[in-house]
C-alpha cells in the first residue's frame, strides 16, 4: 500500500475521533496525541537499515520481557501454573493482577536472561501446553468477566518432536478459536518478536498493539531467507521486503496503534517503557468501556474479517 | 507431459536419471510407474501399495461431489501484491506462473456442491499454486465458503494441502489465520457444520488455523500434518525424528484426527458425516 493510502487513513481516523470527544469525554486526548505522532512519522518511510535495526532491538538480549513489565505495571500480581493436562509451559507466562483499578488477566511470553533462565524457558518458545495454559486463563477471564491483556514476544512456536506430539498446529488454532469467543474486552501488545503462529495464538484480540522497535513476522527473516533465497545470511534482505516493523505493520492495517518506546529502545529505560506501554494498553481498555460482550465479539470479528482486504474483494 | 513414459513395471527401483526429479506418475511408495489414465482411475492411489498420490483441487472435486452438482464461487479473484515482494523473482511473476500451470486463479477453489444428494459447501485446496500456501485470496476464498455455508444453512467441507502462510505477502498472510478462524467460529455460531479433510501436506499456518477447527477432522494416509516440517526440526534439535514424524498415523495415535481415511472411502465418509450432522432419517 502507498504510504499515502495510509496517511488518509490516519487522518480520517483522526477526525473521527475528534468528532467523538462528546461521546466518551477528555480520555480520547491521548489518543488523538498518539495518532498525530503516528501520522508525522508515517510520512518518513522507514529504510531498509531502519527495518533492521527493529529487528536487532526487538531481539536485543537487555529489551524488558513480559515479567519486567508485570513488576511495574500490575499490582498484586498471583501467576497461576499448569494447562490442567499436562505440564507448565514457563514459556508463557498467565496469571490475575491488578491494573489501574480493575482485576486483569495477563497471558505474556518470557524469554530468559541468563543461561539457566532461558533453558527453562525454552528461550521463549511456547509449547502447546503454553497455549493450554493460555486458553485456561482465558476461560477463566470470561467466566469473570475480566479483561485479557496478552503481551507477545515469542521468536516462533518451538519447532521439536514432542511439541508437535501434542499438536501445536491445533493448540494454535484453538487458541485463536477461543480469542474469538470470548465476550471480555482483550489487549494485545507485541513487545518483542511476534514470530508467526505462537504470536497469533494470543494476538486475536480487540484491539493489537506493537512497541515501536517490536517486529510482527510470519516467518523469521533467517526462515525467510533459508527458503526464498536459499541462504540464511540473507536475512537483511528478507526483512527489507517483508517489512515486520511497527511502522509498515500499522500502514497495513494489521496493528491499530505503536506504542512509542524511550530514546534508544525500551532496554535504554525500561521503567519509562513500562509507563508509556501502560498508558497505552489502559487507554485501549477504556475505550471498551460499555460496549457489551457480544458487540465487543462481534466487533472483532469484523475487524480480521477485514485486515488487509482487497479493494477488489471489499 | 514427460518423454519418459513408463508402461511396465521393469523399471521399479530404477533410480532416477542424474539430478532429474522421479516421474510423477512413479509412485515414491514402491516404484511402480502409471500411465495417467490408470492413475485417475484409480483416484491416484497406487494399485500396488496404497501410496496416495497428490490430487489437483478440480479433480478432488470431481471425486468427491455429485457429477454436475458443483458451482464455483468467488473464481474471479486474484492476489496483488502488497507489498511489492521480490526474492529471487517478483512474487507477480510467481503468481502469473502459477495459474499458469494450474490453470486456477489461486490455491484454493470454493463453491456450491452435493455429496451424495447432500449439498455441502466445498473448499478444496491446490497444491500445485505456490505451494498451497495461504495468502489473503485464499483467506478470503474460505472465509466467503463459510459465509456461503451459514447463508444457506449447509455443512463446510474443506480439503486441506497447504505449505503454510504465504510468506511473500508477509504480515497480512499471517493475518490469515485469523481471518479464517473467526469466519469458522461465525459458521459454528450459526449451527454450520466443518468437516476438515487433510490431504498430504497440511502444515503450518493451515494446520494452525482453519483446518484444525473442524467439527469432525478426517486425514489420507501418509499425510504429512505438523506444524513445523521434519527437516526444521532434525535441524533445530538435532534428534533422530520417529519414521513417521508429523504423518497422519502419527496424528492419529496422539489423537489429533479422528479417523484415516483411504481416498476410496473418503466420499462416502463424507457422505455418512453430512447425513448425520443433518440428523435427518436416512
Amino acid at each position: 500500500m502507498p504510504p499515502r493510502e495510509a496517511e488518509l487513513r490516519l487522518r480520517g481516523q483522526l477526525s473521527r475521533l475528534r468528532s467523538l470527544p462528546l461521546l466518551r469525554g477528555a480520555r480520547l486526548e491521548g489518543e488523538l496525541e498518539r495518532l498525530q505522532r503516528q501520522l508525522e512519522k508515517i510520512v518518513a518511510e522507514p529504510s531498509d537499515e531502519e527495518i533492521w535495526r527493529s529487528v536487532e532491538l526487538a531481539r536485543n538480549a537487555d529489551r524488558p520481557y513480559t515479567l519486567d513489565y508485570v513488576e511495574r505495571l500490575f499490582d498484586d500480581w498471583f501467576e497461576l501454573h499448569g494447562d490442567r493436562a499436562h505440564g507448565d509451559d514457563a514459556a508463557l507466562v498467565v496469571g490475575l493482577g491488578r491494573f489501574r483499578g480493575r482485576t486483569i488477566v495477563l497471558l505474556g511470553n518470557q524469554k530468559g536472561r541468563d543461561v539457566k533462565e532461558r533453558t527453562r524457558r525454552n528461550f521463549g518458545m511456547a509449547y502447546p501446553e503454553g497455549y493450554g495454559k493460555a486458553m485456561r486463563a482465558m476461560e477463566l477471564a470470561d467466566r469473570h468477566g475480566f479483561p485479557v491483556i496478552s503481551l507477545v514476544d515469542i521468536p516462533g512456536a518451538y519447532p521439536g518432536v514432542t511439541a508437535e506430539q501434542h499438536g501445536q498446529g491445533g493448540a494454535i488454532a484453538r487458541s485463536q478459536s477461543l480469542m474469538a469467543r470470548v465476550r471480555v474486552p482483550t489487549v494485545a501488545c507485541i513487545i518483542g518478536e511476534g514470530g508467526s503462529g505462537g504470536a497469533i495464538a494470543t494476538a486475536l484480540a480487540d484491539r493489537v498493539l506493537m512497541q515501536e522497535n517490536a517486529i510482527y513476522t510470519v516467518i523469521s527473516p533467517e526462515g525467510c531467507a533459508a527458503i526464498l533465497w536459499r541462504d540464511a545470511g540473507e536475512a537483511k534482505k528478507a526483512a527489507a521486503a517483508f517489512k515486520p516493523d511497527a511502522m509498515h505493520c500499522l500502514e497495513l492495517g494489521v496493528i491499530d496503534a505503536v506504542v512509542p518506546e524511550p530514546e534508544g529502545g525500551a532496554h535504554s529505560d525500561p521503567d519509562e517503557a513500562a509507563r508509556l506501554l501502560g498508558d497505552a494498553l489502559g487507554e485501549s481498555l477504556e475505550l471498551f468501556d460499555g460496549i457489551s460482550g457480544d458487540e465487543l465479539r462481534r466487533q472483532r470479528r469484523v475487524r480480521f474479517r477485514t485486515i488487509g482486504q482487497l479493494s477488489t474483494t471489499a | 507431459m514427460s518423454e519418459r513414459i513408463d508402461v511396465s513395471i521393469e523399471h521399479r527401483h530404477a533410480p532416477p536419471e542424474d539430478g532429474a526429479r522421479p516421474h510423477p506418475n512413479t509412485c515414491p511408495g514402491c516404484g511402480s510407474h502409471y500411465r495417467d489414465d490408470e492413475l485417475d482411475a484409480a483416484l491416484r492411489v497406487c494399485p500396488q501399495c496404497g501410496h496416495h498420490f497428490p490430487v489437483h483441487a478440480r479433480e478432488r472435486i470431481r471425486q468427491l461431489a455429485d457429477e454436475d452438482s458443483f458451482s464455483e464461487e468467488a473464481s474471479e479473484l486474484r492476489s496483488d501484491d502488497p507489498l511489492g515482494f521480490f526474492d529471487l523473482r517478483p512474487y507477480t511473476e510467481r503468481l502469473a506462473e502459477a495459474e499458469l500451470t494450474t490453470g486456477l486463479g489461486e490455491a484454493m477453489v470454493i463453491g456450491r456442491a452435493a455429496v451424495d444428494d447432500l449439498p455441502c459447501e466445498l473448499a478444496v485446496m491446490e497444491f500445485g499454486f505456490m505451494g498451497g500456501s495461504m495468502g489473503r485470496i485464499v483467506g478470503e476464498k474460505f472465509a466467503r465458503a463459510c459465509e456461503s455455508a451459514a447463508e444457506r444453512g449447509v455443512p463446510l467441507v474443506s480439503v486441506t494441502a497447504s505449505g503454510g502462510a504465504r510468506m511473500q505477502e508477509g504480515i497480512l498472510s499471517l493475518m490469515q489465520l485469523p481471518k479464517t478462524v473467526c469466519a469458522v467460529e461465525d459458521l459454528h455460531d450459526s449451527g454450520g457444520t466443518m468437516i476438515s479433510v487433510m490431504a498430504h501436506p497440511t502444515t503450518a499456518g493451515v494446520l494452525a488455523s482453519f483446518a484444525s477447527l473442524g467439527d469432525v477432522i478426517l486425514a489420507e494416509p501418509g499425510a504429512l500434518l505438523s506444524f513445523t516440517g521434519p527437516r526444521v526440526v532434525q535441524q533445530t534439535t538435532r534428534e533422530k525424528l520417529p519414521d513417521d514424524f508429523g504423518r497422519a498415523e502419527s496424528n492419529y495415535r496422539y489423537g489429533h484426527v479422528d479417523e484415516i481415511v483411504p481416498r476410496p472411502e473418503l466420499r462416502a465418509t463424507v457422505a455418512r458425516l453430512l447425513r448425520l450432522f443433518s440428523n435427518a432419517a436416512a
